[in-house]
């Protein structure tokens, strides 16, 4: 089933139906297998239990550039492609993003406050990711600001594009600037510096929290295309009346 | 060419009349200016050291309210489907749009910052190097506010949306601006490295922005 498919409204919601209660299933399960893998991980010699906070907010941060690097495609897609879909899945995107960029904050916050001693500093990722997350609310008031969708979709994609700026400057940030936040110790060249202890729960809780992503998004696309089909037959039902 | 040039002039004739943007861009400078010390307190050693801050806050919300002008009085007439219509490639009537909002409410700005300074209790190098820097990086400001002024124009009330989407591209602006003008008063970084990532991106947004505006107006028009 090729893109071109599923570009098909119909056919898209007929086959999420069908895929969706499986991708819940697999995401309970490697939430269930990772939250014990993390239980179970060794404390850290120098931050003890508290490093595991690292299994929650490191996936949450690695979603949040992830899920913009998805709309920067759906905005492609609309852009140049004009595939029909594209533009519901850049819509459907945008919140959850944004939530996995709140909780990256959040949770990055807690772990600062008895490693750092503050809750927040002004630090070059630090400072990257709340722009990255003041992004994301205002492509979620410029989606809604536009009635019609398609054109807000457009207006939406220039503004994905634009903003996939960030994204470099956030993964580059910590080699570029020497402060408070740790450098990169798994996507670097030289492979990961993470042992394994480690490594093993904090990828199984990525896949688990990209999982998750993929079956939200995959939720609210349905929904969105519901929401169309909604507004479309009231429109219909309003002209209806004044013919 | 000659119609780029009738297209600059025009728009600096407009923004230079009462209702234009220019003198109202320079008179919320000068009042962003002035609140600050009643904010900050009299203490005039404090105010010098904010004062590279404090212009240059002044400056980014001035070329934010500016912003709103680009498009939006073209669009109401009708004069902006003329110019999207026309022989002379969209991307290049926005570069145009943009470098006459610069010349008239942007430098306007740049020739108040000495006035402005005195007020901060800014001796005369600091202010020069304020000044040098709301030089290379005001372009950076119209530019890139250009694109969330396209992206706002068929909005009836975008005002404040216009400002939402344009403050998180203007931060680097101000971060390297303000860098660089504290790097030329107190020392010891250099004040080169951050004056030429300012000009970069400058640069950059000259070549981004109206390719970025053009396709929002095109999408946006239709």
């Amino acid at each position: 089933m090729t893109l071109t498919d599923l570009a098909n409204p119909t056919k898209f919601l007929a086959l999420t139906a069908r895929v969706l209660p499986w991708l819940v299933g697999a995401t309970i399960l490697l939430f269930l297998i990772g939250l014990y893998q993390s239980a179970t991980a060794p404390d850290d010699y120098q931050q003890g239990a508290t490093v595991k906070i690292m299994f929650i907010h490191v996936p949450n941060a690695w979603l949040s550039m992830l899920v913009w690097a998805v709309m920067s495609a759906a905005a492609l897609g609309t852009l140049v492609w004009r595939h029909p879909l594209a533009d519901v899945a850049a819509k459907a995107a945008a919140p959850i993003g944004a939530a996995f960029t709140f909780l990256a904050l959040l949770t990055g916050s807690l772990w600062g406050r008895p490693m750092w001693g503050t809750y927040w500093e002004w630090d070059a990722r630090l400072t990257s990711v709340l722009i990255l997350f003041l992004m994301y609310l205002g492509l979620m008031a410029l989606w809604r600001a536009v009635e019609d969708p398609s054109r807000a979709a457009r207006a939406a994609a220039v503004l994905t594009l634009v903003g996939a700026i960030n994204l470099p400057i956030i993964k580059f940030s910590v080699d570029w600037w020497n402060t408070l936040h740790q450098p990169a110790s798994v996507f670097r060249m030289g492979g990961p510096t993470l042992d394994r202890a480690f490594l093993i729960p904090l990828l199984v809780m990525a896949l688990a929290f990209t999982l998750l992503f993929v079956t939200l998004h995959l939720a609210a696309m349905r929904n969105e295309i519901l929401r169309r089909r909604v507004r479309s037959l009231q429109m219909m039902q309003a002209s209806q009346k004044a013919a | 060419m000659r119609a780029l040039g009738a297209l600059i002039q025009r728009d600096i004739r407009i923004a230079l009349r009462v209702g234009g943007g220019a003198l109202i861009g320079v008179l919320f400078f000068l009042t962003v200016v002035v609140l600050m010390p009643f904010a900050v307190g009299p203490d005039l050693k404090l105010l010098a050291r904010l004062g590279p801050a404090i212009l240059w806050l002044g400056a980014l919300l001035s070329s934010l309210l500016t912003l709103d002008r680009l498009f939006m009085a073209d669009h109401e007439d009708g004069s902006l489907d003329l110019i999207a219509m026309a022989r002379t490639p969209l991307e290049l009537a926005c570069a145009a749009k943009a470098l006459a909002h610069w010349l008239a409410s942007g430098l306007p700005l740049i020739i108040a910052t000495p006035v402005l300074g005195l007020l901060l209790n800014l001796d005369v190098p600091a202010t020069s190097a304020v000044a040098m820097t709301l030089l290379a990086g005001t372009p950076a400001l119209t530019f890139t506010g250009m694109i969330g002024a396209a992206l706002a124009v068929t909005l009836h009330r975008g005002g404040l949306l216009l400002a939402v989407l344009v403050l998180p591209l203007s931060i680097p602006v101000l971060i390297f601006g303000v860098a660089a003008s504290e790097a030329a008063i107190t020392g010891p970084h250099s004040f080169g490295a951050p004056f030429a990532i300012l000009c970069a991106l400058s640069l950059v947004s000259l070549v981004v922005g109206p390719f970025a505006a053009a396709v929002s107006l095109r999408h946006g028009l239709d």
